[in-house]
């Protein structure tokens, strides 16, 4: 366990919830819409083209007093592969680990064919990963591939 | 969900295809038996298709069941809005068995999850039909005696044939060899050469419908090079006759080479073919019937003897 760094400061310093940093900036509001931010009640701070040692700019969110389901963590990997989550407990950072993609991806990603059922019936969209390295995901029920740039979430 | 439903030939292992090819074997030497007495079988076409409908229809008649169902969901409530789950689950009251065909990719697998009986694809748009694909499968091992280390050469419309893509899947387990013959509009897709890569299978890609490449074939896959598919139509003019198998391009070919086509087909082989004992399309199209039979028999659990 330790102190967070000067850095991890910048935006705002959290006594007790969950912060996902190392977002690329273009895809910070997808993983607030991801989240669903919006609906929180909760005090929520949200850093858009912040300084990173890593990746040039970034994005950060910092999320009082919830702590989300790893399920809904890892939904984060299909559009920032690399966000990092803190678990901040009485300002100390007790967990910190990288997002991982899971194997099947439901209702979360659209299907970009305009022929598949999943845009034509009400039904949750379901894909599963064919290739992590590229991030190649297939339709379980159209069979179509979706690569990375076409990745477009619901 | 139901796990006996045949949505993509991707779902059978390789002995499951060697059952059915096995089991089409037996239908073929005696395709009337009543082994579906007291049975009633939905075929639900909400994509008109009168040649796969007669085909699956004839199945189930010479098996002894009983065929509900409609041929143009112009007729069904679908028409009216209602959403697919709700028609599937309707017709599930009255039938053992569905066999569907729709438009929408996809389809029959979202009602094989829901369905509380078997569902039987047959046909959803551009992506799977897996009993064209066994049939395919029993009339190469009908007249090759084998399904192993055959040269398999595709020729025409690879990008948007979804029969060559399933063959080429379901091929995969049978240590093929591939030629792919097509103008560069319509080469096959590269997620399929990528296949090819990973599994080791040797394939060769050619432009030209060459005599070379026909003297190499075991199996020669025709099909129809549609108008539809070409933006330009002058192009469409000129490709159309480059893929065309004319009779005197066999003459020098491997005796045991047989034509296969999957029906319609335009102009694409020549008429003179037909006489050919090479050309086989039309046995092909009649092993539909037998092939129906044994995957109905399968997704039943109804075991042939
Ligand atoms: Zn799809």
């Amino acid at each position: 366990m330790y102190k967070l760094k000067k850095e991890e400061l910048a935006v705002a310093a959290l006594e007790n919830g969950t912060v996902i940093d190392h977002i690329p900036t273009q895809s910070l509001f997808k993983v607030v819409n991801l989240l669903g931010i919006k609906n929180l009640k909760n005090s929520v701070t949200i850093g858009f083209n912040l300084d990173s040692s890593k990746c040039g700019k970034k994005g950060i969110i910092k999320v009082a007093d919830v702590f989300f389901p790893e399920e809904t963590l890892n939904r984060i990997a299909i559009i920032a592969p690399n966000a990092v989550i803190n678990i901040i407990h009485d300002y100390e950072v007790v967990e910190k680990h990288a997002v991982t993609l899971p194997d099947d991806i439901i209702g979360i990603v659209k299907c970009n064919n305009p022929k598949c059922i999943t845009n034509n019936e009400p039904m949750k969209t379901h894909f599963h990963v064919v290739d992590r390295n590229n991030m190649v995901l297939k339709c379980h029920y159209c069979e179509r591939p979706v690569t990375e740039d076409e990745i477009v979430l619901k | 969900m139901n796990s006996d439903s045949l949505v993509s030939i991707n779902d059978l292992t390789k002995e499951e295809i060697l059952e059915l090819v096995d089991k089409t074997r037996m239908f073929e030497e005696n395709p009337n038996r009543k082994l579906l007495e007291g049975k009633v079988i939905a075929t639900l076409f909400f994509e008109p298709s009168t040649r796969t409908r007669l085909s699956f229809e004839t199945a189930v008649n010479r098996l002894g069941g009983r065929v509900i169902g409609f041929s143009d969901a112009a007729t069904t409530s679908s028409s009216k809005g209602e959403s697919l789950k709700d028609t599937i689950m309707m017709v599930s009251n009255y039938a053992d068995l569905i066999i569907m065909r729709h438009h929408l990719e996809g389809a029959a697998r979202y009602a094989s999850e829901f369905s509380p009986v078997p569902i039987i694809n047959a046909g959803d748009g551009a992506n799977q039909h897996p009993s064209q694909t066994m049939l395919d499968l029993y009339s190469i091992k009908k007249t090759q005696g084998t399904l192993e280390n055959l040269t398999i050469s595709m020729v025409g419309d690879l990008k948007y044939g979804r029969t060559v893509h399933s063959l080429l899947m379901a091929m995969y387990y049978f240590h093929p060899v591939f030629n792919f013959i097509s103008s560069d509009e319509l080469k096959m897709p590269l997620e399929y050469k990528v296949f090819c890569d990973e599994h080791n299978i040797e394939y060769h890609e050619y432009t030209d419908f060459s005599q070379e490449v026909i003297d190499k074939t075991d199996i020669l896959y025709m099909t129809r090079v549609q108008r539809e598919r070409f933006t330009d139509l002058m192009e469409y003019e000129r490709v159309k006759n480059l893929y065309q198998l004319r009779n005197s391009m066999l003459d020098s070919s491997k005796p045991n080479l047989k034509v296969l086509h999957p029906l319609p087909r335009v102009n694409e082989i020549a008429y003179d073919v037909d006489d050919n004992p090479k050309a086989y399309y039309f046995q092909q199209a009649q092993n539909g019937l037998y092939a129906r039979e044994a995957i109905i028999c399968k997704v039943l659990g109804i075991d042939v003897k």
